[in-house]
């Protein structure tokens, strides 16, 4: 179950941005990702959950065990909190979504159209559906984002627990959430900007 | 698969979901259609089995750009695409699910609207069975063109371009059937090419969407 990241290079609209990422995720760990905006954080998430291929290097252990968090939740507008929920525990052959509902505080939105919510409460809804995929790696890109500072806490207890449970997390963040994981700065691993060929070249 | 199934019909009944969308088209072309080529009963009844037939393909073209496009702006594909599900289980399902909420209530109301257009009593069973057998290539088809187009932002117009051409062999021998089951001859050779082509889209087009999926998920 320890995600294994070996000389790991991504490429985004076909430029390489990151080079030579190695580093392991073993079960009960947070692994915290940092770096400025635009440095290749999502990129990189990306690659690990399969959703691109990588430019060099491999990652293994990832199949089948990742629950993966995009910057878009992935919510249905039209359906309601549960009916959302129900979904994603579905495809993934999980059954009960009441840890998740009151984990995130959603109790009282159950029945609400998540179109109806607002953003936080959207936020805490699609951070509600990795409790429901029950997969052990969790790849967070940005977490965070439009939570307030309750649950903001109330989401790191949930990580927490996770890791506890013996799970792991991939997580992409700016904030400091209070975990006692790693800290991965992805800084040095820029990629340098491909070479110019003589041709090119010629012209600048 | 039964939950991706079950959710996109639900999506498709509620609130702007689109169910109805084509059958309200496909019911105001036709009725359009006399209105403009003029209250002539031979001449209605010889062209009816083709106007039924352009304009159920027409109302299909309409919904397809929601197969793929809403799921891939909320970021429901690139979940769905991490999920235990293949892409070929996911685009598959969802061309099943195009199918019943557009090209099934096309197909069963085709026979009703043929009252509006004098369509001869013998050829009520041929344009229900051709429409039925057409009209699964015609989803699984939309679907991989959905596919192409689905990072493009306002990729409507680009996906009719594309699918049009491909939907021309379905049209084809679809109409061919159903007016030669108007005019009782043999309607043998259009059917089993027709059968052949949605056969033959069911069972490769799956695999080339979720290629040029995984491509445009990059």
């Amino acid at each position: 179950m320890t995600l294994t990241v070996s000389d790991l290079s991504v490429a985004r609209g076909g430029l390489p941005v990151l080079e030579g990422l190695s580093f392991d995720l073993p079960a009960g760990v947070a692994l915290i990702l940092r770096g400025p905006n635009g440095i290749g954080k999502t990129t990189l998430l990306r690659t690990i959950a399969g959703l691109q291929p990588p430019l060099k290097g491999t990652v293994s252990g990832a199949e089948d065990q990742i629950a993966y968090a995009a910057h878009a939740d992935g919510i249905k507008p039209t359906l309601t909190v549960v009916e959302n929920l129900i979904f994603w525990a579905n495809v993934f052959d999980h059954t009960g979504i009441e840890e998740a509902i009151e984990s995130f505080n959603l109790t009282a939105l159950r029945d609400r159209p998540a179109g109806a919510l607002s953003a936080g409460q959207k936020r805490r809804l699609g951070l509600a559906r990795m409790l429901v995929t029950g997969r052990p790696i969790w790849i967070l890109d940005e977490p965070t984002v439009s939570l307030d500072t309750d649950h903001v806490r109330q989401f790191a207890d949930v990580v927490r627990r996770h890791l506890e449970g013996g799970g792991s997390a991939l997580i992409a963040t700016h904030i400091d959430l209070g975990l006692e994981g790693t800290v991965l700065n992805v800084g040095p691993f820029k990629a340098a900007p491909p070479p110019i060929d003589d041709f090119d070249g010629g012209f600048l | 698969m039964i939950a991706l199934l079950l959710r996109d019909l639900k999506l498709a009944m509620r609130a702007g979901g689109g169910f109805g969308l084509g059958l309200s088209f496909f019911l105001i072309v036709t009725v359009m259609v006399p209105f403009a080529v003029g209250p002539e009963t031979e001449l209605l009844s010889r062209i009816a089995p083709g106007v039924l037939w352009i304009g159920a393909l027409l109302a299909c073209l309409l919904s397809l750009d929601r197969i793929l496009a809403l799921d891939w702006e909320d970021g429901s594909l690139d979940l769905l695409a991490t999920a235990p599900l293949p892409l070929e289980a996911i685009v598959t399902i969802k061309s099943l699910a195009h199918w019943i909420t557009t090209g099934l209530p096309l197909v069963l109301i085709a026979p009703v609207l043929g009252v509006l257009l004098h369509l001869p009593a013998s050829a009520y069973l041929w344009i229900f069975v051709s429409l039925l057998l057409g009209t699964p290539a015609l989803s699984v088809i939309g679907t991989f063109g959905a596919a192409l187009t689905v990072g493009l932002k306002r990729g409507g117009l680009l996906l009719s371009l594309l699918v049009l051409p491909l939907y021309v062999p379905t049209l084809i021998f679809g109409a061919e059937m159903a007016r030669r089951g108007a005019s009782g001859l043999s309607i043998e050779t259009p059917m089993l090419l027709l059968a052949g082509i949605s056969a033959a889209s069911v069972a490769l087009l799956p695999f080339a969407s979720a290629a040029v999926l995984r491509i445009n998920l990059r």
